[in-house]
């Protein structure tokens, strides 16, 4: 999202007048301030994601593997690849529709409509599962109907999907609309008066300029489809080897004690997010190299 | 419909997209939280209170309330003071720790629950030397505000950073050398400053805790009465296949969910506002950093 964007780029001056003995706090008191914030962030950061791979590991390579040729996690990884599969491209087509027309156009209730699309971030995720629930579930409004033609969406896939879809809706939307509204629609515009279709404008112009903040939407988009937990606890009906996803899987796992196969398919999840948190430093860092770029063609230009 | 005011542009494809954004919003979002509302209005009134004041519910509310609300209070202060210390100070591993805060955004719910159970479980890590004194963390309201406190730990520090980035040494100079200590300089200029993003950060950690629900049902031992969070009590109502009393129960979350959500957006204006008349000669609008944050309202 711009934010991250516009974060990254601004300056990161903290230590250049650092010298400066009216703006900076003794030596003693600045370790203790460091110290306080690495027990803290030790204590709430480092240790859960130390313990997820040591707990993993704590029986050996081989019991760690082990935990990967159950069939049941096999069916459950593969659900979570199927559900994300489905909801991300989902999403990232909506997001692209939503942003074009949201950045690109003025009328009257925009601000609104953001808002309604940020509105599944602010659901919790049980009451996310339960609302689709209340739509297909058995005694729910589309329940008869849904029965009388043999068609299973809860405690079946394609209620998992749904609230996917449903936890993960606004990523690339909330990514792309504040990156496309600071580009402008200037060269967009230089590209139909030069007589480029629509499309043209769009594949050739405008994607290119946001491919970073795309990118870094649909990372995390992805990220949260693979990861949700509350919300497709909901609608799963707990079926092992059918309805069950990684972390739902997981779930089942530590409830029966069995701790290695539980924080073996932990780890997968966990390495997930780490290369997520690894892309969005890369995405940072480019966004900053081409603002950079641009700042240098600026100045080039006479005055 | 308002949105037929549109000004004429000479670029293509506003129906199209338009039209896709607002049927793909209705089928996957509007319409079954509509019927979410429709379905609690099938309860009568006097049905619907008895259910959302029922003393089990009531001390769901408590947990869920009372933990969110000690949990996105130690995120505001340490929140306050690890933004601080990245921005402010150069220490090695700053640029690892500045993209690890991000980690309870992108490590799924589930994950982060069975790992702090493991450590704060009477034969834990952390679990171990707590229990020596007498503490029990697990499966004690103490987890939940752990799990929530893990949970909303981003927030205060993403939505401080940008602003102390910003902020202009100047002003501290200036107080300083008018006599000010450094202290009285903290508390009179820097803090006022970043007050605004800081209780913005704190708002969203809140809302982001009472729907909070994977990292919690592991550590909290899901005590009926004791540390039985809300979302938990809608679980167990479908489990019951009690229909009525899950909806009843998830209209009162929605509701809050969404004065939270005014209440941050509210927040998020001020703190643009004050940003921007703080530093006049920057005009870059101040956006806070909630791209990681998966339900930043929750």
């Amino acid at each position: 999202m711009a934010g991250t964007i516009a974060q990254s780029t601004r300056s990161r001056t903290g230590n250049s007048s650092a010298t400066n003995r009216a703006t900076l706090e003794s030596a003693p008191v600045r370790w203790t301030l460091i110290g306080i914030a690495a027990l803290f962030l030790g204590l709430f950061l480092f240790m859960p994601l130390a313990v997820v791979f040591i707990s993993a590991f704590s029986k050996g390579i081989s019991a760690y593997f082990a935990s990967f040729r159950e069939p049941d996690a096999l069916a459950a990884i593969r659900l979570t690849l199927l559900a994300a599969g489905i909801a991300v491209p989902l999403n990232l087509l909506f997001g692209i529709a939503a942003a074009w027309a949201v950045a690109k156009f003025e009328f009257v209730g925009k601000s609104f409509l953001i808002t309604l699309i940020d509105l599944p971030f602010s659901v919790s995720p049980v009451v996310s599962g339960l609302i689709y629930v209340l739509l297909f579930g058995l005694q729910g409004l589309f329940g008869k109907w849904l029965q009388a033609h043999d068609i299973k969406i809860i405690f079946a896939v394609p209620g998992i999907v749904l609230a996917t879809v449903f936890v993960t809706f606004p990523f690339v939307a909330r990514e792309l609309i504040p990156l496309i509204q600071a580009q402008g629609s200037d060269e967009e515009e230089a590209a139909l008066t030069l007589g480029a279709s629509g499309w043209q404008t769009f594949l050739r112009v405008t994607l290119p300029n946001v491919k970073w903040g795309l990118l870094y939407g649909v990372i995390i988009c992805n990220a949260r489809a693979m990861g949700e937990f509350g919300a497709v606890s909901v609608v799963s009906g707990h079926i092992r080897g059918m309805t069950n996803t990684m972390p739902l899987h997981i779930e089942i796992l530590y409830n029966e004690y069995q701790f290695v196969p539980a924080f073996a398919v932990a780890s997968l999840l966990a390495m997930l997010a780490l290369l997520t948190l690894v892309v969005k430093s890369i995405v940072e860092w480019k966004a900053q190299q081409d603002v950079v770029e641009e700042d240098k063609s600026w100045s080039m230009e006479p005055a | 419909m308002a949105l037929i005011l549109k000004k004429r542009s000479i670029l293509p494809g506003f129906g199209i997209t338009m039209g896709f954004t607002i049927s793909y919003l209705c089928l996957i979002v509007l319409i079954p939280l509509s019927a979410t509302f429709l379905r609690a209005a099938s309860v009568t009134w006097p049905r619907f209170w008895q259910i959302v004041t029922d003393p089990r519910a009531l001390a769901s509310y408590r947990i869920t309330f009372g933990a969110s609300f000690i949990a996105a209070l130690i995120n505001l202060v340490f929140g306050l003071l690890v933004a601080w210390v990245l921005v402010r100070y150069s220490f090695p591993g700053r640029r690892l720790v500045d993209s690890l805060v991000d980690l309870p955004f992108a490590l799924p719910t589930a994950v982060a629950g069975i790992s702090l159970t493991q450590i704060y479980s009477t034969h834990g890590w952390m679990g171990h030397y707590l229990d020596m004194v007498g503490i029990k963390a697990a499966y004690n309201p103490l987890g939940v505000v752990i799990a929530l406190t893990f949970i909303g730990l981003p927030f205060v520090v993403r939505t401080v950073q940008p602003v102390l980035e910003d902020l202009d040494k100047d002003m501290e100079e200036a107080a300083a050398s008018l006599g000010a200590n450094r202290w009285q300089t903290i508390i009179k200029v820097v803090l006022p400053a970043i007050l605004p993003a800081a209780l913005t950060g704190f708002t969203m950690a809140f809302a982001r805790a009472i729907g909070e629900y994977g990292s919690v049902v592991f550590i909290s031992g899901n005590m009926p009465m004791r540390t039985e969070i809300t979302p938990l009590l809608i679980i167990t109502k479908l489990d019951q296949y009690d229909y009525a009393g899950a909806t009843a129960i998830a209209v009162v979350m929605l509701v809050f969910s969404f004065v939270l959500l005014l209440a941050i957006n509210l927040l998020h204006k001020w703190s643009s506002k004050s940003q921007r008349g703080e530093s006049s000669t920057k005009e870059k609008e101040v956006t806070i950093d909630t791209s990681l944050a998966p339900g930043y309202v929750q």
